[in-house]
């Protein structure tokens, strides 16, 4: 018996040096708090503040640039929604660059959190027969009409339902979002998007210094990492700060429209009363809070 | 039998405090959703009212150097005979194409007064309001756009919007929109090394 207890208390005592060792090296604190963090979703305001402040640290270090890094939680009352024209979009794909210098997205290897498809006006919207590889002179080709497909906000996220370690949840304004460090990188939640809007860093992701966007939020464009998933968080960093998603101010043909659901007088709520709305994939039962319109 | 008695005191103390402790928390659960809710209504309230009815525009794109007409039209004699204009303005002439059968520039522009548009009313109109123009015959754009359907906006979508007027995107004089150059498309996934 007592031969037992001094082999736990060795075991206990070993690994509380080895820990306080490492801990007192200082060399690898960092590392090794990182590895400690917790779920955001869990953190205190008080750890999620010393979180922040490291990793403002951290970002300064290695892009030798300050970062103004928020975690500014949902505003009351809303519920963002999103609109596209289908009947204006011309393809030209100014919101696909407009959203990977925002969001700070690699640029080798290339990630695009939007993927503007080009279809067939006979077939209608045929998934199966449509190209995001289309590249004439000049758009929109005739015959033929674009669907930009990004991050649906489903009301109903299967991608959440099948994280193991509920890295991504549902915020109370409705955007999705990704704790980028407790993602195990399992890529369950890129098999269970229907619409192909989760995208993972398979390399090292990379963006040039001096087109890094340095006003981010912690769970949308602040600078990720290998191994984890990420997608379109409606500019989390702009939207919480009441301004509009940056594919919404860069489209020339104004097809993009962002807004309140809660909110009866928004741009938003008028299309979903007097237009002809769709969904995608509406028998998947996701419930999109973004929407497609018709409004010629 | 007696020992049975006091166990089973003891088993229902035991569920009475257990039943009273989930029952407050119920409670406390259920006060807290109604606060959330009151703070909610009264957040979508003044979200609601943040819109207002004018509307902030940007300013017109004049050509350098067109604006206002008076500078040269001062000194010229009025003449209201529809023509094609070859010393002056030639360049419109050339690209109009806005219901160029039945229209020509005194449908929109005012004779006497240079610097002012003109409604078919024969209301003068600043400029800065060449959308009430448009909206004459184009109502149901004109209706879009009011409420940011049609076009688009800058600014705040829970606050101040700026509007950018008919003309900051259509050309007046041949308002369909121009093609585009499309940036490159993604890299195919054979070409991902």
């Amino acid at each position: 018996m007592k031969n037992e207890n001094s082999r736990r208390s060795f075991i206990k005592n070993i690994s509380l040096a080895t820990f306080s060792a490492l801990a007192l090296s200082g060399c690898n604190t960092k590392a090794f708090d990182d590895f400690l963090q917790q779920n955001f979703k869990t953190l205190s305001k008080k750890e999620k503040d010393i979180i922040i402040k490291n990793l403002g640290i951290k970002y300064k270090e290695k892009y030798g640039k300050e970062f103004h890094i928020s975690d500014k939680p949902a505003i009351d009352g809303t519920l963002f929604g999103y609109a596209l024209d289908l009947s204006r979009c011309v393809g030209c794909r100014r919101c696909v660059y407009a959203c990977v210098k925002e969001n700070n997205q690699s640029r080798e290897p290339q990630i695009h959190w939007i993927e503007v498809l080009q279809m067939e006006k006979e077939r209608g919207i045929d998934f199966a027969h449509s190209t995001a590889q289309y590249n004439p002179e000049k758009v929109p080709e005739k015959g033929y009409f674009y669907v930009p497909v990004q991050c649906q906000q489903c009301k109903n996220p299967p991608c959440v339902k099948v994280c193991p370690v509920k890295a991504t949840w549902q915020e109370p304004d409705g955007i999705t979002v990704i704790d980028y460090n407790w993602c195990i990188g399992c890529r369950y939640c890129m098999a269970a998007c229907p619409y192909g809007a989760r995208h993972f860093n398979w390399g090292e992701p990379s963006v040039p210094v001096e087109e890094l966007n340095t006003e981010v939020h912690y769970l949308g464009n602040r600078p990720r990492m290998k191994g984890v998933v990420e997608k379109c968080t409606f500019c989390i960093q702009r939207t919480r700060e009441g301004k509009y998603p940056a594919c919404v101010e860069i489209c020339p043909v104004g097809a993009r429209k962002f807004g309140n659901l809660l909110d009866p007088d928004s741009e938003i709520r008028y299309i979903l009363e007097n237009k002809r709305v769709l969904i995608l994939k509406q028998e998947l039962n996701t419930q999109p809070k973004f929407y497609y319109f018709f409004g010629i | 039998m007696k020992d049975n008695f006091k166990e089973n005191i003891k088993v229902s103390v035991i569920l009475t405090a257990l039943y009273l402790v989930l029952l407050s928390g119920c409670k406390n659960k259920v006060s807290d959703t109604i606060e959330l809710n009151k703070v909610n209504t009264e957040n979508e309230v003044s979200i609601g009212t943040t819109q207002t009815n004018d509307y902030a525009v940007e300013a017109p794109p004049f050509s350098d150097g067109i604006f206002p007409c008076t500078d040269c039209h001062k000194n010229l004699i009025p003449n209201p005979v529809r023509r094609v204009l070859v010393d002056w303005h030639d360049d419109i002439s050339a690209m109009f194409n806005h219901d160029s059968e039945n229209r020509w520039c005194l449908d929109c522009h005012d004779l006497k007064n240079r610097d002012s548009l003109r409604l078919a009313s024969g209301k003068l109109l600043d400029f800065k309001e060449s959308y009430k123009l448009c909206g004459q015959c184009h109502g149901e754009k004109y209706r879009d756009w009011k409420v940011g359907v049609h076009g688009q906006r800058t600014g705040n979508w829970n606050g101040k919007k700026e509007y950018f007027l008919c003309v900051n995107c259509h050309n007046p004089h041949s308002p369909k929109f121009r093609e585009l150059t499309p940036e490159p498309p993604p890299i195919m996934q054979e070409d991902i090394k």
